[in-house]
C-alpha cells in the first residue's frame, strides 16, 4: 500500500478536526510528519523538569537592524565594514562625498567611519549610481549596516 | 545592550538584549577583542557602563584604562589592579610583600640561570608563562636536561599567545588540588571572601567540574587560605569581583598563591548558590559606588554544590571541539537545579569560540545528595546534533574516587587512561 495524495488530503483534515496538533505515520517506510501551523513545535520535558530554564526567546529572525526596502530590485548594497560614527562629508559645512544621484566606481569614498578618533574611508565597491542613502550623517552605524544603495552599472 | 559579532547575532544573549548592536564579524581580532570598537559602541549608544563578562577583554587593562579615559564604568578592577595581577611575576611579588605563600621558584631569563635556579629547588618543576595563563606556554620538566628544550618551547609558545616570551621556573607540585577562594573588594581596602572552590578536575588545565565546599579540609586549613586570599586582595585594594587561586600541596599540607583573576569566574555560580549572593549584582553594586552590602559574618554557606561544564567537544577524538547546529537541546530544571546556557534547539555554536555549551548547577544540604543531584540533572539533559562531553561528565561523577572527594589535579588524566584500558580489554 502507498499514500496517494487524495490519502494525505484527508489524513490532513482528520488532524484539522481532531484536538491533535501534530501526527507522525509510517506505512511501507513512508514517512509523514504533519503539524498544525498554530501549534508551537512539541517540547520534550526532561524527567526532572518542573520548567523550562530558558528564557522566552523571541521568534528565530536575525537581530540585525532592519535596513527599509530598497525601492527597486537589484540595487547593490553598500554596507559598513565597521562599526564606528559615519560622516557622509570630508568635514563639517563640507559637501558630502556622494548624493543620490551621484556615479561612483569601486574606488569612490562615499563615507567616513571614525572608530574612536580614528578616521576609516568607506569606498563604494561596485560602479554605478546611488539610488539611495540609508545612514544617516554623525550617527552610530554597525558593523555590516547598509550605508547606501547602488544600482549597479556594468 | 548587547555587543556581539555578526555570527551571534541570532544567539540567545541577542535575543535576550533590549538592543544588540553589531561590532564586527566572527573573528574575535576583529571584532569582541577590539578596544577601540568596544568604546566606540559604548559611546555610540551612550551606555553608562561596561560588563566585560570573563573572556575576551575582562582581563585587558587597555580596556578598563579606555574607560577611565572616555567617563566609561568599568565594571570590574581599575585598569592598574588589572595590570599587577595580569603579569604572573608581579602578582607573586605582591603575594611575597602581603605574607602570602608563594611556590618556591622566580623569573628566569637565560638557560643558566634556568639551571641554578632548578637546582636549587629540584625537579620536577614546572615552566610557565609570565604574560598568560589557560595552559599555554607551560612545560613539565622531570629531569634536569630538559630544561632547555622545555624552556625554549615555552617561550616560543608564551611569545605566540601571549606577545611576551618571558618565562618563569617553580616546584611542580606532584600531588595538589586546584582550590580558589572567592573575594569581593570595595576599592578602598575593604575585603570579603565567599568561601572557596575546589576546580581540580582538570583536564590540561581547563577545569570541567567545580565544587563547594572544597572537600576534606580541616576548618583551621579553610581559614587560613580564606585569610590569605583576603591579605593579598587587601594589599592591592581591590575593587569588585575577583578570584584568588591556591595550590593545595598534598604531601606537604601547604598552600602556596597561584595567581589572582581580575573578573567573574565562569564557575562562580556554585558559590552563589551556597551563599545566596548575586555576585554580578554585586559587581555592579560596586561599580556604582555602593561598595560592600555587607560584612564578613553576614555571609554565611550552605550546603554543597557543584557545577559540571558542558562542552561541544568529543571526548573520543581527544576533546576536539565540535562546532555546529544543536538540533535539539533540553536541559534540566528544578529546584537548585541551574543551568547557565546559550544553547538552544537549532542553536548554531560558531567554530570561533569557547566550544562551552552549558553550566549545570546543582546545591544540595551535603555533598553525597548533591552528586545524585547532579547526576538527576546529568540524565535529564539530552543534546543532539552535536558532540558533547556529557556521557563523560556522568561517568566522571559516577566514579569512586570521585565520589569519595578531594581529588588533585592528576585525577582526570588518570581516569582517562584507566577508561583507555578498559576499553582496549574489551574491545581485545
Amino acid at each position: 500500500m502507498t499514500l496517494t495524495a487524495k490519502d494525505v488530503a484527508e489524513i490532513m483534515r482528520l488532524l484539522e478536526q481532531s484536538s491533535f496538533d501534530s501526527l507522525s505515520l509510517e506505512i511501507d517506510g513512508v514517512k509523514l510528519n504533519l503539524r498544525r501551523s498554530t501549534a508551537a513545535p512539541a517540547r520534550p520535558v526532561a524527567p526532572v523538569a518542573e520548567a523550562s530554564p530558558v528564557p522566552e526567546v523571541r521568534p528565530v529572525q536575525s537581530q540585525r537592524p532592519k535596513a527599509k526596502p530598497p525601492s527597486e530590485p537589484g540595487l547593490a548594497d553598500v554596507t559598513s565594514p565597521l562599526l564606528g560614527i559615519f560622516y557622509r562629508a570630508p568635514k563639517p559645512g563640507e559637501a558630502p562625498f556622494v548624493e543620490v544621484g551621484s556615479k561612483v566606481v569601486p574606488d569612490t569614498v562615499v563615507g567616513i567611519i571614525e572608530v574612536m578618533k580614528l578616521m576609516n574611508s568607506v569606498r563604494a565597491g561596485v560602479k554605478g549610481e546611488v539610488i539611495e542613502i540609508l545612514a544617516e550623517n554623525e550617527a552610530l552605524v554597525e558593523y555590516g549596516e547598509i550605508l547606501l544603495r547602488v544600482r549597479p552599472e556594468a | 545592550m548587547l555587543a556581539s559579532s555578526d555570527v551571534d547575532l541570532d544567539s540567545l544573549p541577542a535575543r535576550l538584549a533590549e538592543r544588540t548592536v553589531c561590532i564586527g564579524p566572527g573573528r574575535p581580532s576583529d571584532s569582541y577583542l577590539r578596544v577601540e570598537t568596544i568604546m566606540q559602541a559604548a559611546l555610540g549608544v551612550k551606555a553608562d557602563a561596561i560588563h566585560p563578562g570573563y573572556g575576551f577583554l575582562s582581563e585587558r587593562s587597555a580596556l578598563a584604562r579606555a574607560c577611565e579615559q572616555e567617563g566609561v564604568i568599568f565594571i570590574g578592577p581599575t585598569a592598574a589592579q588589572i595590570e599587577a595581577v595580569g603579569d604572573k611575576l608581579r602578582a607573586r611579588a605582591e603575594a611575597e610583600a602581603a605574607g602570602v605563600p608563594t611556590v618556591p621558584g622566580g623569573a628566569v631569563e637565560t638557560a643558566d640561570e634556568a639551571d641554578v635556579l632548578a637546582r636549587k629547588i629540584g625537579p620536577p618543576l614546572l615552566i610557565k608563562a609570565v604574560g598568560g595563563g589557560g595552559g599555554r606556554g607551560m612545560k613539565r620538566v622531570d629531569r634536569l636536561e630538559d630544561l632547555p628544550a622545555a624552556m625554549g618551547m615555552a617561550a616560543a609558545e608564551a611569545g605566540a599567545a601571549f606577545g611576551d616570551r618571558r618565562v618563569y621556573v617553580e616546584r611542580f607540585v606532584a600531588r595538589g588540588r586546584h582550590v580558589e577562594v572567592q573575594i569581593l573588594g570595595n576599592g578602598a581596602g575593604q575585603v570579603v571572601h565567599l568561601g572557596e572552590r575546589d576546580c581540580s578536575v582538570q583536564r590540561r588545565y581547563q577545569k570541567l567540574i567545580e565544587e563547594t565546599p572544597a572537600p576534606g579540609l580541616s576548618g583551621d586549613f579553610r581559614s587560613r587560605i580564606h585569610a590569605a586570599a583576603i591579605k593579598f586582595a587587601r594589599r592591592l585594594s581591590y575593587r569588585g569581583a575577583g578570584t584568588v587561586e591556591f595550590l593545595v600541596d598534598l604531601q606537604r599540607a601547604a598552600f602556596y598563591f597561584l595567581e589572582m583573576n581580575a573578573r567573574i569566574q565562569v564557575e562562580h555560580p556554585i558559590t552563589e548558590a551556597v551563599t545566596g549572593i548575586d555576585l554580578v549584582a554585586e559587581q555592579i553594586a560596586i561599580a556604582e559606588g555602593r561598595g560592600l552590602r555587607f560584612a564578613q559574618e553576614d555571609i554565611r554557606r550552605e550546603g554543597c554544590a557543584i557545577e559540571c561544564r558542558i562542552n561541544a567537544e568529543d571526548p573520543a577524538r581527544d576533546f576536539h571541539p565540535c562546532p555546529g547546529t544543536v538540533d535539539t537541546a533540553v536541559w534540566p530544571a528544578g529546584e537548585r537545579v541551574r543551568v547557565d546556557t546559550h544553547v538552544f534547539s537549532g542553536a548554531r555554536i560558531p567554530p570561533f569560540y569557547d566550544s562551552l555549551m552549558a553550566k549545570i548547577i546543582v546545591h544540595a544540604g551535603d555533598r553525597s545528595t548533591a552528586l545524585e543531584q547532579a547526576r538527576k540533572a546529568l540524565a535529564a539533559t539530552r543534546i543532539e546534533g552535536v558532540a558533547t562531553n556529557l556521557r563523560f561528565h556522568a561517568d566522571v561523577l559516577a566514579d569512586s574516587e570521585f565520589e569519595r572527594g578531594g581529588v588533585d589535579t592528576d585525577y582526570l588524566p588518570r581516569f582517562l587512561e584507566r577508561r583507555l584500558a578498559q576499553e582496549v580489554q574489551s574491545h581485545g
